[in-house]
């Protein structure tokens, strides 16, 4: 259950200054994985609400990168966390992985 | 116009910073990763807008606002636009953008602050003609209140717990802040050049690349005030 990401929207963004597009993937690179990371230490902590914050930033690559179903998933995960429910973490997973795994081949 | 960007996340300060490269007009002076951080920023420098992310950990973008005594127009940005209501309900907030933020979208915003900003000014310089306010200005000094003329005033200095005041004839100590007084002080008249620094406009006799000449008194500007100098400026 997932769609493949894109930088459509860095493309669009950058016009013809390739320059922002690598140090955009750059940022993305470094932010990603902590974020990531971080979420799944609290994950694993149970600390659902600090989980919760981590998926309002994971959200927004989501959104940058074009995969609206993920986005759309993490918005409502978001809110199960804040109501102490974690049921949706495998799937959120799932997403997590599809980006670091694209992310890898830029 | 000259601005800053808040938002606890990189990718998306790359983005406005970004967005804001497109149109010229627009100058970045500073980006901040928490909200805390800017509002000491903000006591020190004058900003025409602010790209605020509503939701960061700790002190949220609405936090943000409430704290501001005299805000700059404020544009939100955020992934939810649950708070786009709630949003509105502050005088200062102008615009409310959603990530991901599209070009287009990002322009129609620029054009909204520009309009927010002349209105601004052309409010206030109603207000002072129709007042006749402004033109001096009762400085205390030994239980003595010396009036003087906003017109006639070259520098001020901050000097530790004292401002030092240069007019064209005399130099007065008063005890009091920078930032008091500027409150005090018409902006088309008068502008921070640096953080111990406010100049009248209107004595400049030259610039040179890191200070303006009044008088026979260099001033320093600052890095980040310059640009706001250079906007004022009728540049041929």
């Amino acid at each position: 259950m997932s769609i493949q990401p894109n930088i459509d929207y860095i493309k669009k963004l950058s016009g013809d200054n390739s320059e922002f597009e690598q140090k955009f993937i750059l940022i993305l690179k470094e932010e990603f994985p902590e974020e990531s990371q971080d979420y799944k230490n609290y994950i694993a902590r149970k600390e659902l609400k600090m989980a919760a914050e981590l998926v309002h930033k994971l959200k927004h690559k989501f959104n940058i990168l074009s995969m609206t179903d993920a986005y759309t998933y993490a918005v409502a995960y978001e809110e199960e966390l804040l109501a102490d429910d974690m049921s949706g973490n495998a799937i959120f997973l799932d997403f997590l992985d599809t980006v670091k795994n694209y992310l890898n081949t830029l | 116009m000259n601005c800053i960007i808040i938002d606890d996340e990189a990718a998306a300060r790359a983005i406005v910073q970004q967005l804001c490269s497109k149109i010229p007009e627009v100058d970045v002076i500073e980006e901040f990763d928490s909200a805390i951080d800017a509002l000491k920023f903000l006591n020190q420098h004058q900003i025409d807008v602010v790209f605020l992310d509503i939701h960061m950990p700790g002190f949220t973008g609405m936090d943000f606002v409430q704290t501001l005594k005299n805000p700059p127009k404020i544009v939100m940005t955020t992934s939810d636009t649950d708070f786009a209501i709630a949003a509105y309900e502050y005088e200062a907030i102008i615009d409310y953008l959603v990530k991901p933020i599209t070009i287009e979208r990002f322009e129609k915003c620029v054009h909204k602050v520009k309009n927010a900003l002349q209105q601004k000014v052309s409010e206030s310089s109603v207000e002072n003609n129709s007042t006749g306010a402004n033109e001096d200005l009762y400085i205390n000094i030994d239980r003595r209140l010396i009036k003087l003329k906003l017109s006639e005033l070259l520098v001020i200095e901050a000097k530790g717990d004292y401002i030092e005041v240069k007019t064209e004839k005399e130099e007065y100590r008063v005890h009091t802040t920078l930032k008091k007084i500027k409150e005090k002080l018409p902006e088309h008249l008068f502008l921070q050049i640096h953080r111990s620094y406010i100049i009248n406009f209107t004595k400049i006799i030259d610039i040179e690349d890191n200070s303006v000449l009044i008088d026979k008194n260099v001033i320093p500007i600052s890095r980040s005030n310059r640009p706001e100098l250079m906007r004022r400026l009728n540049l041929l």
